[in-house]
């Protein structure tokens, strides 16, 4: 049997969760007191995802660099990866908010997107 | 001199909200003053995600969050002037501005918003000793660094407070590769939201160290190492529990201070416990059609609570175009004790206000299962139990008019924090 400490996000009152696991299976949620802390504890041990924000190249604008974010959550042991695609990207301006800046990232099937508006100088 | 109905001071999110909010009152001629070379504000550098919930009930980034509201400014075709610095404001409303473009001017505003927002506390006013190299950044100024220039300050960073802004940049700065070895706090607890200290410091194993201070600076041209300490319940440094790290750079998170040089210097009365102007129900301060709102006014942990306060204060400056300056009616006072630090607004005249008035301020210390209390006068009229009140998220109560009438001749409301 493997235990899982965790805090939780739901609000200010960041309860002490214990999780106990078997085999990938959740045993028991312990230490939450309503019913946020047991779901955000299931879905923390299970499958833990994370929205990956930061910033990518951008050729001929009128800013040095475009801000970026996963267009939605990707597992969280890809986040590292994610990064390093977003690094080797390059766009050109204009870009507008929405536009892919990579496709696929990390084989998550999400795709990274401009968060920003760059015009072109 | 140039007339405006409306002149705000500063576009970011509270000017731009206001802004907004002052067409939608069917005011014609308003100008936003900005002193950066976009639109936006501090925004534009908060490039993670998590802004918007309440406003737009979605999750988005700073800069899209910004973007909502610069289309709509842009849509009411309501004026700007960029890179422009605003350098008086008079009692009687005139203010001075001057750009590269235009040189020095000045206008004359039938009520000006005062949106300038709030700076970080700097090194100077944190008493660290050690010496003074090169590398030591208050945390927004790595983050826009970071996220707007594209340099990275340094590769191996300590980061003294767990404020929002620090722990975010914990988490930046690592996925672009540097090493984050430690967050020390001087209090017993963080400030920063729990979601943040969860997914920004132990997503990376990055240790936070609570009732922790900086206690030594080295390095004579570049930051080479510091030292923190742990520190008593009078926040005294306890000698032996020294632990030295080297870095090269250390990020300074030590909360926000709203800026209000204009406005003192303008006759604002502030408040000594936000460091903001002491406002009423209109938000409007102490001198008659100048009015104030977002981070300027107290420091917000929420955009959505500010684009909510900035867009009262654009109702309200649009009602004292057309109305002019009402005689003041009955006017009651607030008060914040035993737990409750401060409140915004500080004084209701009950005939202005609006139906449903929110009354925003924050705890001293946490309190867990104890009673936010109003009191009118000395009768307690409000109970509400709540899990959890931390210093760092805002609290509020909701006033009603027909309450506040039917209390007839009633002189001061208190809130207070009660156990039972």
């Amino acid at each position: 049997m493997e235990k899982r400490e965790l805090t939780c996000i739901g609000c200010p009152m960041g309860c002490q969760i214990t999780v106990e696991m078997e085999d990938g299976e959740v045993l028991s949620v312990k230490g939450n007191t309503c019913a946020i802390g047991d779901k955000y504890a299931r879905n923390e041990v299970t499958h833990p995802e994370r929205t990956v924000t930061s910033t990518a190249v951008i050729l001929g604008g009128d800013k040095p660099r475009v801000s970026v974010k996963t267009a939605s959550n990707i597992p969280k042991d890809k986040i590292f990866e994610c990064m390093k695609e977003i690094d080797k990207a390059a766009v050109k301006a204009p870009v507008h908010i929405g536009d892919v800046v990579v496709k696929n990232v990390a084989g998550t099937g999400v795709d990274v997107v401009a968060t920003r508006e760059v015009a072109a100088l | 001199m140039k007339a405006y109905d409306i002149v705000i001071i500063g576009g970011g999110p509270a000017g731009l909200a206001a802004a907004v909010s002052a067409r939608k009152a069917g005011v014609d001629k308003i100008l936003i003053l900005e002193r950066d070379k976009e639109l936006g504000g501090i925004l534009n550098q908060c490039i993670h995600n998590g802004f918007g919930l309440h406003t737009f009930k979605e999750e988005l980034t700073g800069p899209e969050y910004a973007q909502r509201f610069i289309d709509q400014v842009l849509e009411a075709k309501i004026e700007y002037k960029l890179n422009t610095m605003v350098m008086d404001i008079s009692y009687d409303r005139v203010v001075t501005a001057m750009s590269r473009e235009d040189g020095m001017y000045q206008i004359k505003a039938g009520a000006v918003i005062l949106a300038m927002g709030c700076r970080e506390r700097p090194r100077g006013a944190l008493n660290i000793p050690g010496y003074r190299p090169a590398g030591i950044f208050s945390a927004g100024t790595a983050q826009r660094l970071v996220n707007m220039e594209g340099y990275m300050p340094g590769r191996e960073v300590v980061i003294l407070g767990s404020g929002d802004i620090g722990l975010i940049m914990a988490r930046r700065m690592t996925l672009e590769g540097a090493k984050v070895k430690v967050v020390a706090e001087l209090m017993p607890y963080s400030g920063g939201l729990k979601r943040n200290i969860v997914q920004c410091l132990d997503d990376f194993g990055i240790p936070l160290k609570l009732s922790h201070t900086v206690v030594d600076i080295e390095g004579k041209e570049h930051l080479t190492a510091v030292t923190i300490a742990e520190v008593d319940d009078k926040m005294k440094p306890i000698p032996g529990t020294e632990e030295r790290y080297t870095c090269d750079t250390l990020l300074l998170s030590c909360g926000l201070i709203p800026e209000n040089e204009l406005s003192r210097n303008a006759g604002v009365e502030m408040s000594p416990v936000t460091s903001g102007p002491v406002v009423n129900e209109s938000l409007e301060t102490n001198i008659p059609g100048v009015f104030a709102c977002g981070n300027v006014l107290h420091v917000h942990d929420l955009v959505d609570y500010v684009s909510e306060e900035a867009t009262r204060a654009g109702a309200n400056a649009a009602k004292f175009v057309k109305d002019g300056e009402k005689e003041k009616g009955k006017v009651v006072e607030l008060f914040a004790t035993e737990g409750a630090r401060y409140t915004v607004p500080s004084t209701i005249d009950v005939d202005r206000m609006d139906d449903l008035l929110t009354v925003r301020f924050r705890v001293g210390a946490v309190y867990k299962n104890s009673f936010v209390s109003v009191y009118f006068d000395d009768k307690r009229v409000m109970h509400n139990q709540k899990r959890i009140m931390a210093p760092g998220e805002m609290e509020q109560v909701i006033l009603q008019k027909s309450k506040l009438k039917e209390a007839g001749d009633l002189k001061k409301i208190t809130i207070k924090i009660e156990s039972e």
